[in-house]
């Protein structure tokens, strides 16, 4: 599992370089991606995520710095940059956007087409891939532009995902979905990550999201990267992170003021079920004749 | 990139041009324009020159910003030159077959290229102090008197104010589209002429559409505020006439004078 299969190295954008808006946005970073993990991005608004996850499949060229894949500097040869884009898949913000093709399907089988791929193969891959996102058959041959909002992004992450990349990049999938679709579209993306094994980088604003699903968490700050960590490690240190303008999930700052009150929890506790796992046992034994009080969590 | 060019964008500063009342701005770069026309010896040209030259120090916008400007007109004023080059008349200096080139050739091109130069820098005065927003506000008042023809002037500006605002976004969108494609393996820098055309459908398709969207947002927009047209509107910022801008409009017609003698005095520099 401790395979690195991507690595920065010094990494620094800047944008508008000689003009008055020049602007570092991404500033020395030194990271590496391990093979099989699920990395989650965070970091507040303008602080350099989207950026840098562009350099990482080489949709920008770095300012200065190497980004290297499996080893190899993905720029040691310009030509072959497109490779690089098939092996390191990037589903952008708001990717309803780019659809543009007849039906959903055919939109779907761009990727797979553009990788050199046979009708059949890339057909079946397309099938596969909008069946993992939760894309009914009855839309498949559909118009794209006829879909509602959360059926549009499904596609475009289906348009990615059969591509088969081998690591899968997220910038904010779940932006603007209701609750419920935030949550199913969120699984399926873990149940690919668990199926397929890849590795899955999620960027995300939102801490509840990044707490249930990642392994580690890459945090940005002012164009730098600030941790890079287990997620529960990352999250015990919630006065480090507010300092960022970031938090920690609700049911973790709970956990951790119950600690504080000589409740035994783990104060990392990342999810609800796994606070009540430890909260019951407990309520149950303070409270033993009344009703234990396990509508309150 | 597509964020490089600089010709026609604004760049905000405070600065005595930036101040400067919009329409006198427009005035004055018609004015500039006219005086590098009707130049027609190297001294005259010189003033003329020297006037935009000052336009441009007073900006506060850095030289590198203004070069930058001249890059997409570049190959016109090369192009230009070399014609003028050869198609000088009298003593050669240097020949090869049917192509010489003269003494008088040389001053020709020298002549034309400056005027190409400097009529872009000109231009680039006014669009890198003015915001789109004022320019067409300014031309809209310029251009009232073509009401009583029943000119609709207020739309017009009305469009264009738009169509400038959406410019940019359009750009950024075009960006954001092309790099999502460009992720899906779509290759859009090899292949030959056909090839370029289809790879760019899938950019195009996207674009069209959002843009589509957002005028039809924009509509909607501007219909729940009751927007219905220039009749009877009033504006937010009256454009006003200051001290400062009588100064500026003062140096014009002493720079005009000037040029005029000038350009009498001096014998004419383009002959045939
Ligand atoms: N195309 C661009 N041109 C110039 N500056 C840019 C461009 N894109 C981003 N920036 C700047 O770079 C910085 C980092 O932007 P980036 O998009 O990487 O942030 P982010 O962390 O993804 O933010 P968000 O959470 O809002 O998506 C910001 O300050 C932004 O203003
Ligand atoms: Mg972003």
């Amino acid at each position: 599992m401790s395979e690195t299969i991507l690595e920065t190295k010094n990494l620094t954008y800047q944008y508008g370089i000689g003009t008055p808006f020049e602007k570092t946005a991404v500033e020395d970073v030194s990271i590496s991606i391990e093979k099989g993990e699920f990395l989650g991005v965070i970091g507040h608004t303008g602080s350099g995520k989207s950026t840098l996850i562009q350099m990482l499949n080489g949709l920008i060229r770095p300012t200065s710095g190497q980004v290297l894949l499996d080893g190899q500097d993905i720029w040691a040869e310009p030509k072959k940059i497109r490779a690089v884009r098939f092996r390191v898949g990037m589903v952008f913000q708001y990717p309803e956007y780019q659809l543009f093709e007849e039906t959903v399907l055919k939109d779907i089988v761009f990727g797979p087409k553009n990788m050199g791929l046979s009708d059949e193969e890339a057909l079946a891959r397309a099938k596969e891939a909008a069946a993992f996102t939760g894309l009914k058959e009855e839309l498949w041959e559909k118009s794209p532009f006829e879909l509602s909002g959360g059926e549009k992004r499904r596609a475009a992450i289906a348009g990615v995902i059969a591509m088969d990349p081998d690591v899968l990049i997220l910038d904010e999938p779940t932006a603007g979905l209701d609750p419920r679709g935030r949550d199913v579209l969120l699984a399926q993306i873990t149940q690919y990550h668990k199926k397929r094994q890849n590795t899955v980088m999620l960027v995300s604003h939102s801490m509840e999201d990044i707490g249930r699903t990642a392994d580690r968490l890459l945090v940005m700050n002012q164009s730098r990267c600030a941790m890079l960590a287990p997620t529960k490690e990352v999250f015990s240190q919630s006065a480090k992170l507010e300092q960022m303008g970031l938090r920690v999930p609700q049911i973790t700052k709970i956990v951790q003021e119950l600690g504080a009150l000589g409740c035994p929890v783990d104060p990392s506790t990342l999810t609800v079920d796994d606070a009540l796992k430890q909260l019951l046992p407990y309520l149950k034994q303070k409270l033993p004749r009344k009703e234990a009080g396990s509508d309150a969590v | 990139m597509l964020s490089d060019i600089t010709l026609g964008q604004f760049f905000p500063r405070k600065s005595v041009m930036h101040r400067a009342d919009p329409r006198l701005k427009i005035c004055l770069t018609v004015f500039a324009i006219v005086l590098i026309f009707a130049a027609g010896n190297f001294v005259s040209l010189a003033l003329a020159v020297a006037y935009i030259g000052l336009g441009m120090a007073l900006s506060k916008i850095p030289l590198k910003m203004y070069m930058k400007s001249l890059k997409p007109i570049l190959f016109l004023v090369v192009f230009t030159a070399v014609l003028n080059v050869f198609y000088g008349t009298g003593e050669p200096l240097w020949q090869w077959g049917f192509l010489k080139v003269t003494k008088n050739g040389l001053l020709n091109c020298a002549f034309v290229s400056i005027r190409i130069i400097v009529l872009i820098l000109a231009s680039s005065v006014l669009t890198f102090t003015t915001s789109p927003t004022q320019l067409t506000d300014a031309l809209e008042r310029l251009l009232r008197p073509l009401s009583k023809l029943h000119v609709p002037v207020h739309e017009f500006a009305m469009m264009m104010t738009i169509a400038l605002r959406f410019v940019p976004l359009l750009l950024e969108e075009t960006e954001k589209i092309m790099s999502a494609q460009k992720a899906r393996g779509a290759d859009m820098e090899s292949g030959g002429l056909i090839q370029r055309i289809k790879a760019l459908i899938p950019v195009l398709i996207p674009l069209f559409v959002s843009a589509f969207r957002r005028a039809y947002d924009l509509a909607t927009a501007m219909e729940s505020r009751c927007y219905h047209g220039g009749e009877g509107r009033t504006k937010m910022k009256v454009l006003r006439f200051g001290g400062g801008d009588w100064l500026i409009a003062g140096s014009a017609v002493l720079a005009l004078a000037a040029f005029i003698v000038l350009n009498v005095v001096f014998p004419p520099a383009i002959v045939r």
